[in-house]
């Protein structure tokens, strides 16, 4: 049985949270992700979700007690955004050296300053070494639907890494959207309870997080990116029964006309839904454009990326961030890494756009568009890096 | 200690056992090496009373010996001995 609501995108995490019957939520209010951990502590107080609710001084604090909860065998959720998620990042790293499975929601915000509440995906890209896989999600439907599917991939035993689930910070966490929610009681047919891995056991004592110095400390870095790298096919697994379960296909990579573009914009987030309506006019006039946006952006889909670029010309990379005096923005430089030893590779180039929230628009798609074919004609590209939207 | 390699680490860095602090040698930390020309030495002990670690062996007979499992090579014991004793080697790498 699946029932349709509306919800934000905020409230449709919040949700998905309740039905994945958490244990515990360590968290501190910060826009613009307020409303998921009011809404769980309301699921709390009211008695629909029987879960510990720690509130805590700090986002620092609520990773930390996160930490020690999913060891100790829960399940375990927290939300923040920006300079919350900044002042996580040391405990991010111990979170998933740990190897513990916390699931947490990233409302993507810009970093200050200037303050701002808007998105940029500033957020994600500095978790981005931090050993957490990340998903991405497009709409408010996804937003829910990769909550719960965040919870299935961390707790996989061949996983066991924690997840982020990246929202458009009020591009989706505001916006009302009918959201398709399944039956409480289903859920634990994609979603059985959380076994706990290494669980505190006074009878067999086992300590967390000791010192490992140059005789230990490569060997676990070692075996962190091994496992890394081998989630990958266990996230497949993992969308492949949620689309057994929902219906809903989940891949890590979408696209749209790519098996015969020349020119193709590769995209995260919301904006994919804005690039993907431009693209698909264009199509219906014969031209030979296509887009790319990830749903999996941690680990990064390689093989895939690879595969889907094949026969393109031009790439356009946009990037809702910026890398300061790096030689591009953060998907830019994964994307040039992706491709550096294929002998044939097209020409890429990077878009900077929407930072603290600045609209894009269909206009500056075709822009976008429009530069792209005039470095295919050209055969090179003369300016490797262009803000969109931004006044000279 | 016998090292292991990263696919026999137990995942998350934890340490599966309690105690096993007993079996960690820190004397592999050391960089140079502290050797007693027992003929030079006066039993005098201030080496033993100087070192941090306590990584000098005391003998019945108030000779000493170094416990190289655990010695870490900061060279106290060399530079208070009054008869130049103890000289430091650099270890074999």
């Amino acid at each position: 049985m699946v029932k349709r609501i509306g919800m934000n995108g905020d409230t449709a995490v919040a949700y998905a949270v309740k039905q994945a019957d958490v244990d515990v939520i360590a968290a501190y209010p910060i826009t613009p992700q307020t409303i998921i951990v009011e809404k769980l502590s309301e699921y709390v107080n009211n008695g629909e979700l029987n879960a510990a609710y720690v509130p805590v001084e700090s986002e620092h604090s609520a990773l930390s007690a996160c930490v020690g909860a999913s060891l100790a065998g829960a399940r375990v959720f927290t939300a923040t955004a920006s300079q919350g998620l900044a002042l996580m990042y040391e405990i991010l790293y111990i979170a998933s050296s740990l190897r513990t499975t916390i699931v947490m929601a990233l409302g993507n915000r810009a970093l200050s300053a200037p303050i701002n509440i808007h998105c940029s995906h500033d957020d994600a890209y500095a978790a981005r070494d931090a050993g957490w896989i990340q998903l991405f999600a497009e709409n408010v439907q996804e937003a829910y639907d990769l909550t719960l599917q965040a919870f299935r991939i961390s707790e996989d035993k061949n996983v066991l890494l924690p997840t982020i689930v990246n929202l458009d910070g009020f591009i989706l966490t505001h916006s009302l959207e009918g959201v398709n929610v399944f039956e409480d009681e289903d859920i634990a047919k994609f979603l059985p309870p959380k076994e706990p891995i290494q669980p505190i056991d006074p009878e067999n004592p086992i300590t967390y997080g000791p010192l490992g110095l140059f005789d230990s400390y490569i060997e676990f870095k070692k075996q962190q990116a091994e496992a890394m790298k081998a989630s990958y096919p266990h996230i497949l697994q993992a969308f492949k029964e949620f689309e057994e379960f929902s219906g809903r296909s989940y891949k890590p990579i979408k696209t749209l006309g790519m098996e015969d573009a020349e020119i193709a914009i590769m995209v995260l987030g919301s904006t994919a839904g804005t690039v993907r309506e431009v693209v698909r006019k264009m199509r219906e006039k014969g031209e030979k454009v296509g887009t790319i946006s990830l749903t999996l952006y941690r680990p990064f889909p390689e093989e895939e990326l690879k595969k889907v670029l094949k026969g393109v010309k031009v790439l356009a990379v946009m990037d809702r961030s910026y890398s300061f005096g790096s030689p591009g923005a953060q998907l830019f430089m994964d994307v040039t890494a992706t491709l550096i030893n294929m002998k044939e590779k097209p020409l890429i180039f990077n878009v900077i756009y929407g930072l603290g929230g600045r609209d894009l628009v269909p206009n500056h798609v075709l822009s976008i568009i429009e530069k792209a074919k005039e470095y295919a004609e050209l055969g090179e590209v003369s300016e490797k890096e262009i803000w969109i939207g931004v006044r000279e | 200690m016998k090292y292991k390699s990263w696919k026999e680490f137990p995942i998350g860095n934890v340490i599966p056992e309690p105690a096993t602090s007993l079996e960690y040698k820190t004397g592999k930390w050391r960089t140079f090496k502290p050797v007693i020309d027992q003929e030079k030495c006066v039993k005098c002990l201030l080496c033993w009373v100087s070192c941090p670690e306590p990584a000098i062996i005391r003998h019945d007979d108030d000779t000493v010996a170094i416990d190289y499992d655990f010695c870490k090579g900061c060279g106290i014991c060399a530079n208070v001995c009054p008869v130049k004793a103890i000289s430091m080697i650099p270890e074999e790498v």
